[in-house]
C-alpha cells in the first residue's frame, strides 16, 4: 500500500472558530494507483492535497495520521515535510499554471526548484530534457518565459517538474479544468504515462470532471463536507454508484449530442453544511431523499464489496 | 447587442517588444440581448483576449466593437464606469482577478459605493444576499472572509455574484465553471438560463462542449487566432464541417466510452501559418451555420 489515510483531521483556525475542512477522513491508495477525487466545491479537496505536502499557516492537524510507503508524514513538522516535499510527495497546486513567475525563464525557474532540493541542475538536466521531449516539448522552453507557453504547454512543463524527482505520490489539483479539450486529453494521458514508466508510483487526481477522471483513473473517491461518502473502482462510481449523493452527482453532468431544448439539467437542491459547526449525522442529510430518523446518527461506512466503502445508512454491505 | 466587426489583436512579446503576435484575426460576431454565445477552440486560440477586449481591458488592433451601435473603442475614460454598469466579466483564476487583501463584504461594498450610492446599506445587504444565494453561496459562510480563505469554486461564485449585482446587459464569462462540481456548475447554468430569459447576453469562454451544448444557442469554434466554424449550437455540434471542429468534439471525454477502448483517428490539420494574413473566409453550409474554408 502507497498511501494510507486514517481519521485525517485539519481544520483552519478563524476568529470565529476551526473550520472543519477534513473531519475523519480514511483512505488508501495501492502502488501504482491512479485515484480521482472530486466532491462538492468547498468540500475540502484542496486541503487533503495540501495536508499531504505542505499545511498553510491556518491550517492545523488536530488528529489522524498519513503513512506514505510505510513512513508516517510528519504533517506537523513543516521542516520535516520539507525534506519529503518533489523527493517523496509533490504537488501540481490548483491554478499553477498562472503561479509560474512571469519575469522569469523557466530553465531559470526549474534551476531556482532543483537548488531548494539540493540538486544540480547541470546534473539533472539530460532527464530533465529527455522528459520535454516525452511530453512532446523541444529543449528550447527552457529559454522561454511562461507567457510565451500556451496553457496546455505550461501544464505540461508544470507535470514534468513536480515528478522531476520520481515521487511516490503526486497530487495534481485540477491540472485539466483550464484547459481545452484535446489538452485536456494529452495531459490526463500523459498522467497515465508518467505512472506507467515509473515517474511516480501513485496519484491523486483532483477533479470536477467525472467523465475526463473516468477515462484514466482505477479507483474514483467522492468527498462531502470535509468527509469521505464513497470509495470504488471508477466503473463501479460512474456506472453503479452507491451513495445518494454520488447518485445525484453523477445525475447532474451534461453530455454533448444531447438536445436540451428547453429542458433544465436538475442540481442537487439545497446547500452542503457550514464547516465551522457541522450538524452531527449524515452531512448530506438536509439534501438526502432517502433520509430517516437513523441519519440523524453518524452513518457507519460500509465495506460493500472489497474495494467499495460508502457511508450510508441505506447501502447494505 | 454586442457587435464585433472584423476584430484584431496583436501583442507585442519577447524583450523591448521586439516580436509581434496576432492573437485574434478578423473575428466579427454578434451577441442578441437573451443570447449566449459559447466560444470554444484550442489552447491559445485567442478566446481570453477576446473578452478582454470586449471588456477595454487591453485595446484593439484593428476592428470596431460595438454595444448597441456605439463604438465603444472610442469611448473615453470617462465614459468608461457608464459601460461598466452594463457589461461586466468574470475570469478563470479568480485568485488573480482579486483582492486578497478584502474581505468579501467589502468587495461587494464596493460595487454599491461606487455605481449605487443611493441604494441604502440595508436594502444593499437584502440584494447582496440574494444574489448570493443565486450562486449556491451560504452568506453567513463567505462574507466575512478572506479570498484565501474560500475554496476555488467559492470564490469563483462570488466573483459571478460581484458581476451580477450590476444590472448587466452583457456578461464576459471566461471559464467560469470549470472549477465547480457537476451539481453547482448546473446551478449556475440555471441561474445564467435565468438571465438570459431576462435579456442577459453572454459570452461564454469554455472549453468544455457539454456546458456550450446545454447553455449556448450559439457557438464559435476558434483556432490560431481566427474562427473556424460559427453558428447555431445543434448544427456545429450535430454536423461540424471543419476537421478542427470534428477532432475537437471527438476528444471529448463521455461516460460511455473510454479513450482506452477505441483510439479515434484525428484528422491532420493545416499547419499554423502566417498570421498577419487574413485567415480563410467563412462561408455559409447551412442555416445559421458558417465553416472556414478548407473543411
Ligand atoms: N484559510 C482558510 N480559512 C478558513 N476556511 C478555509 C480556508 N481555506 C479553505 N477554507 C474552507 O475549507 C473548506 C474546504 O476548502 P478546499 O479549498 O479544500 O475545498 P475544495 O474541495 O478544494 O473546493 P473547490 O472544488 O472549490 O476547489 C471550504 O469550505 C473553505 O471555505
Ligand atoms: N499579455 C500578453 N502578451 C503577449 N502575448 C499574450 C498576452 N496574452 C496572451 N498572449 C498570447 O496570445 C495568444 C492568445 O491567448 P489567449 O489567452 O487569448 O488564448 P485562450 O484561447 O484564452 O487560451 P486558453 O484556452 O489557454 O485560456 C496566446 O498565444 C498567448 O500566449
Ligand atoms: S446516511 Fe441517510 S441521509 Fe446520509 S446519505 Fe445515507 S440515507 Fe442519505
Ligand atoms: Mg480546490
Ligand atoms: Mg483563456
Amino acid at each position: 500500500m502507497a498511501l494510507q489515510v486514517e481519521d485525517l483531521r485539519v481544520h483552519y483556525r478563524t476568529m470565529r472558530g476551526d473550520v472543519r475542512a477534513l473531519d475523519g477522513v480514511s483512505f488508501g491508495l495501492e502502488d501504482g494507483e491512479i485515484m480521482g477525487l472530486a466532491g462538492e466545491s468547498g468540500c475540502g479537496k484542496t486541503t487533503l492535497g495540501k495536508s499531504l505536502i505542505r499545511l498553510d499557516g491556518r491550517m492545523r492537524h488536530v488528529g489522524g495520521t498519513a503513512v506514505l510507503d510505510g513512513e508516517e508524514l510528519p504533517i506537523n513538522d513543516d521542516k520535516a515535510m520539507n525534506a519529503r516535499r518533489f523527493n517523496d510527495v509533490s504537488i501540481i497546486p490548483q491554478y499553477s499554471m498562472s503561479a509560474m513567475n512571469p519575469t522569469r525563464k523557466i530553465g531559470k525557474l526549474t534551476a531556482d526548484l532543483l537548488r531548494a532540493k539540493g540538486k544540480s541542475y547541470r546534473e539533472v538536466k539530460p532527464e530533465l530534457v529527455r522528459r520535454l521531449e516525452l511530453v512532446g516539448l523541444s529543449e528550447k522552453v527552457l529559454d522561454n518565459y511562461p507567457i510565451e507557453l500556451s496553457g496546455g504547454m505550461k501544464q505540461r512543463m508544470v507535470m514534468v517538474l513536480s515528478t522531476l524527482l520520481d515521487p511516490s505520490l503526486l497530487i495534481a489539483d485540477e491540472v485539466t479544468s483550464a484547459l481545452d479539450v484535446s489538452n485536456q486529453k494529452a495531459v490526463a494521458e500523459t498522467l497515465v504515462r508518467f505512472r506507467d514508466l515509473g515517474f511516480v508510483k501513485s496519484m491523486i487526481v483532483v477533479t470536477h470532471d467525472l467523465s475526463l477522471v473516468y477515462q484514466i483513473a482505477d479507483t474514483i473517491m467522492i468527498m462531502y463536507a470535509g468527509q469521505v461518502v464513497e470509495k470504488a473502482p471508477a466503473d463501479t462510481i460512474i456506472k453503479s454508484p452507491s451513495h445518494p449523493y454520488t447518485q445525484a452527482l453523477i445525475g447532474a453532468l451534461p453530455e454533448v449530442g444531447l438536445e436540451y431544448g428547453d429542458k433544465r439539467l436538475k442540481s442537487i437542491p439545497g446547500k452542503p453544511p457550514q464547516l465551522l459547526n457541522p450538524p452531527t449525522g449524515c452531512r448530506f442529510r438536509a439534501r438526502c431523499p432517502l433520509a430517516h430518523d437513523r441519519c440523524a446518527e453518524e452513518p457507519p461506512a460500509v465495506q460493500i464489496a472489497d474495494d467499495h466503502v460508502a457511508s450510508c445508512w441505506k447501502v447494505e454491505s | 447587442m454586442l457587435e464585433l466587426e472584423n476584430v484584431w489583436k496583436s501583442y507585442r512579446v519577447g524583450s523591448l517588444g521586439s516580436k509581434r503576435l496576432t492573437a485574434v484575426r478578423d473575428v466579427s460576431f454578434t451577441i442578441a440581448p437573451g443570447e449566449v454565445l459559447s466560444v470554444v477552440g484550442e489552447s491559445g486560440s485567442g478566446k481570453t483576449t477576446i473578452g478582454k477586449m470586449v471588456l477595454q481591458l487591453i485595446s484593439v488592433s484593428k476592428g470596431t466593437i460595438r454595444l448597441n451601435g456605439q463604438d465603444i473603442t472610442a469611448a473615453r475614460h470617462a465614459q468608461r464606469k457608464e459601460y461598466y454598469r452594463r457589461v461586466q466579466g468574470v475570469f478563470q483564476d479568480p485568485f488573480s482577478s482579486y483582492n486578497p487583501i478584502f474581505k468579501a463584504d467589502r468587495v461587494l461594498e464596493t460595487v454599491r459605493e461606487s455605481f449605487f450610492p443611493g441604494t441604502s446599506r440595508s436594502e444593499w445587504g437584502d440584494k447582496v444576499e440574494r444574489t448570493l444565494l443565486s450562486v449556491g453561496l451560504d452568506p453567513t459562510a463567505v462574507r466575512g472572509k478572506y479570498p484565501h480563505q474560500l475554496s476555488g469554486g467559492q470564490l469563483q461564485r462570488m466573483l459571478i455574484a460581484r458581476a451580477l449585482l450590476l444590472d448587466i446587459e452583457v456578461l464576459v464569462a471566461d471559464e467560469i465553471i470549470s472549477m465547480l462540481d457537476a451539481s453547482t456548475r448546473i446551478d449556475v447554468l440555471n441561474l445564467l438560463g435565468d438571465l438570459k430569459e431576462r435579456g442577459l447576453g453572454v459570452l461564454f469562454v469554455t472549453h468544455d462542449l457539454s456546458l456550450a451544448n446545454y447553455i449556448s444557442e450559439r457557438v464559435i469554434i476558434m483556432r490560431h487566432g481566427a474562427v473556424v466554424e460559427m453558428g447555431a449550437t445543434g448544427k456545429v455540434f450535430g454536423d461540424p464541417r471543419h476537421p478542427y471542429s470534428r477532432n475537437l468534439l471527438a476528444s471529448v471525454p463521455q461516460l460511455h466510452r473510454k479513450w482506452a477502448d477505441a483510439p479515434d483517428e484525428l484528422e491532420e490539420l493545416e499547419p499554423d501559418g502566417d498570421r498577419e494574413l487574413a485567415p480563410p473566409a467563412l462561408t455559409q453550409v447551412d442555416e445559421d451555420h458558417w465553416a472556414a474554408a478548407g473543411s
